[in-house]
């Protein structure tokens, strides 16, 4: 356990009943988005599923906590290692699936595949395979929110990578000079593709919001109870109209960059990969967490992951019984239907 | 010693793509390569493996995720005595760098009246059917086939891979070096040792009587199916490379259309304004009166690229798509 959890364990424990079923919750919340990726893990090594995928185990515990501060009205943008933030913000794990196999049920009717999961039902303005890409969008999404005044918050999710694109600089300029209800993600999973961020960030990552005034935090991203307060906080900020903030997520992702990349000695050791795994696990802290503080047994997590697996396994097996869209709808979407002139 | 004299190997597209670099950073200590994950990773395709360990980082630079600033970085230390090559890892990013590569490297030398030059290239990648979905697919070469002062290769074999890029390197001006990433593994022969092949000059592919087909990067394999494919029902096809689209060699393919009297043009990039465009205007223009059938064109269809495999492959030109529109164009039904 952390100082942070110590602290919190025993000084102060919040009203019962209550959070436990709300830090349960995002128990099942991480525990379903591992099961998803391990299963998306075993689809594509079987030759299952078509294109590459970026996992997100390990780094459950930002889209989980992030998301749990947000209401469903609320607007993400995600990015290329995104089936946590959509299934966090709401996205049903058998329409996942089918996106991912190219299936009509998909979110996407299959045209968008893993990279690109969009669905407005959940407030998902789309995950996005730029680096950065979806930068300048959530903030024109957050522009919108305020000139409607509909008191909808923005989360711009991305990974320390996009900190090397000059767009979301443009942006963040912006949402600070117009006080825009946006909050930046930067999950830093400690590399870029298969490059250390140290190689690729000069001066510390934290600061570069700071320059712009942005109020900025950085916590533990495997601490999803630190994440959710964090977020929280930084969530109902924006909501009143005090503007823009940056939360830097500390974390690391246990697989490769891609499903593919399986001999990753030559940029990280096995003995870094394992501390995180082993001493940094997102499930494991909140789980011991929970039985500290509130006795809940193991048989409570067990039930969980039971649940998750099952919902998930229905759920691969859902998409892969559908059908392949018609071949007629290669030429739909391509303009929206626009009224005549 | 010409060509046909030397030994020569099977290597893969990617290999030559590798020596063709490795050979031009002995050759002049002023090419360097900067881009994401070029060094110890080699790039996502692995095409640079093994140039960090032979030439260091210093000239196997990995950038940060900073598209725009390492393509005008290239533009800049091009104009200042060095010899950038510039890798922008998906074809599709290239939107990223269109003001550095537009604006400003294209019309250095001219608007300089002259007196400044831009010696740099920049390699990235093109091609569909990966699995990839719409931001990773596209074959985005007519965009920069598009600017006066840019010049574009598009190479179909790891032969000619290999001689235009080390032609690019030592072009005096921009150079877009677009390689498909599905024939990075795709073998050929090679000869041992030095040469290059100078831009604006076509090759044929496989010489015909009956039509041409003009054929760029991997639309080149297509093209030669299909000759099989016409071959078997008494059709002779011939097959044309462009091979570098800025500057085009209009002669050779206004040579082979008038010899054939009829043309289809094949390329991976969108149909709508594509290189097709621009090359069966040049056909139909200069053999106008040789022609006995329209010129055809067939690019990826007009459309974002769908993720679902099935959709994917009804965007791109196939083998019997092109066999087809040859039987027709020849009057067999
Ligand atoms: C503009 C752009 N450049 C390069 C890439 C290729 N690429 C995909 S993911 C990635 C690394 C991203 O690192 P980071 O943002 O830290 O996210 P992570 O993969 O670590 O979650 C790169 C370079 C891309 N998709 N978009």
């Amino acid at each position: 356990m952390t100082d942070a959890m110590d602290k919190r364990a025993a000084g102060n424990p919040p009203a019962p009943g209550m959070d436990v079923e709300l830090y349960l919750g995002m128990y099942e919340q991480m525990a379903k988005i591992r099961a998803f990726e391990n299963k998306v893990n075993e689809l594509y090594t079987s030759a299952k599923m078509p294109g590459l995928s970026h996992l997100y185990i390990g780094e459950e515990a930002v889209a989980v906590g992030v998301c749990s501060a947000l209401t469903r009205e609320d607007y993400i943008t995600s990015t290329h290692r995104g089936h946590g933030h959509c299934l966090a913000k709401g996205a049903q794990v058998d329409r996942m699936f089918a996106e991912l196999l190219g299936k009509k049920a998909g979110y996407c009717a299959g045209k968008g595949g893993s990279m690109h999961i969009a669905d407005p039902q959940s407030g998902n303005l789309g995950a996005n395979a730029i680096v950065g890409g979806s930068a300048a969008i959530a903030t024109g999404a957050a522009l919108a929110a305020k000139k409607l005044g509909n008191g909808r918050v923005v989360v711009c999710f991305f990974g320390e990578g996009a900190l090397g694109q000059g767009l979301l600089y443009e942006a963040m300029n912006m949402a600070q000079l117009w006080k825009l209800p946006i909050l930046y993600v930067c999950e830093n999973n400690q590399y870029n593709e298969y490059t250390h961020f140290r190689e690729t960030a000069a001066g510390e990552l934290a600061d570069r919001p700071k320059a712009f005034g942005i109020h900025t935090e950085t916590v533990d991203g495997q601490d999803v109870r630190l994440v959710y307060e964090t977020a929280q906080r930084l969530v109902e900020r924006a909501r009143r109209g005090e503007g823009p903030a940056f939360l830097l997520c500390e974390t690391y992702r246990y697989h490769g960059h891609h499903v593919g990349d399986i001999d990753r000695s030559y940029y990280r050791s096995k003995e870094e990969e394992r501390y995180w795994q082993e001493q940094r696990d997102p499930l494991k802290t909140l789980a011991d967490w929970l039985s500290g503080a509130f006795q809940v047994h193991r048989s409570a997590f067990e039930q969980i992951e039971n649940s998750v697996r099952a919902e998930v396994e229905a759920g691969a097996e859902f998409a892969i019984q559908a059908p392949f869209p018609d071949l007629s709808e290669v030429t739909e979407h391509v303009y929206a239907e626009s009224p005549d002139a | 010693m010409s060509m046909q004299n030397r030994p020569m190997r099977e290597i893969t597209f990617g290999e030559a793509i590798r020596e063709a670099l490795a050979e031009e950073l002995r050759r002049d200590p002023r090419v360097f390569i900067i881009g994401e994950d070029v060094a110890e990773a080699g790039t996502p395709f692995k095409v640079l493996s093994g140039l960090v360990q032979e030439f260091g980082p210093e000239r196997i630079m990995d950038s940060p995720i900073s598209e725009a600033a390492i393509t005008g970085m290239g533009v800049g230390a091009a104009m200042t005595g060095m010899r950038p090559v510039v890798d922008i890892m998906f074809g599709d990013f290239v939107t990223l760098v269109m003001d550095q590569m537009v604006n400003q490297a294209a019309k250095m030398h001219y608007m300089s009246g002259g007196s400044w030059k831009v010696p740099m290239v920049l390699r990235t990648t093109m091609g569909a059917t990966r699995r990839s979905a719409a931001q990773h697919s596209q074959s985005l070469h007519a965009l920069l086939s598009h600017i006066p002062g840019l010049k574009v290769a598009i190479p179909s074999t790891p032969y000619d891979a290999k001689g235009l890029l080390k032609t690019a390197i030592r072009d005096e001006n921009p150079v877009v070096f677009f390689e498909d990433k599905m024939m990075y593994r795709n073998k050929g022969l090679v000869p041992e040792g030095e040469y290059t092949i100078p831009f604006g000059v076509a090759d044929v592919k496989r010489p015909g009587s009956d039509i041409t087909i003009v054929a760029t990067s991997s639309m080149v394999a297509v093209a030669l199916g299909a000759a099989d494919k016409l071959a078997e029902i008494g059709l002779s096809a011939e097959v044309i490379d462009p091979r570098t689209t800025l500057p085009l060699d209009k002669e050779a393919l206004i040579q082979s259309a008038k010899k054939t009297s009829r043309a289809i043009v094949v390329d991976e990039g969108y149909e709508q304004y594509g290189v097709t465009a621009e090359i069966a205007s040049v056909i139909a223009d200069g053999a106008f009166y040789y022609l006995d059938a329209p010129v055809k064109r067939m690019g990826a269809m007009n459309v974002p690229i769908p993720f679902s495999p099935v959709l994917e492959d009804l965007t791109v030109p196939t083998e019997q798509a092109v066999f087809d529109m040859a039987k027709t164009l020849c009057g067999r039904v």
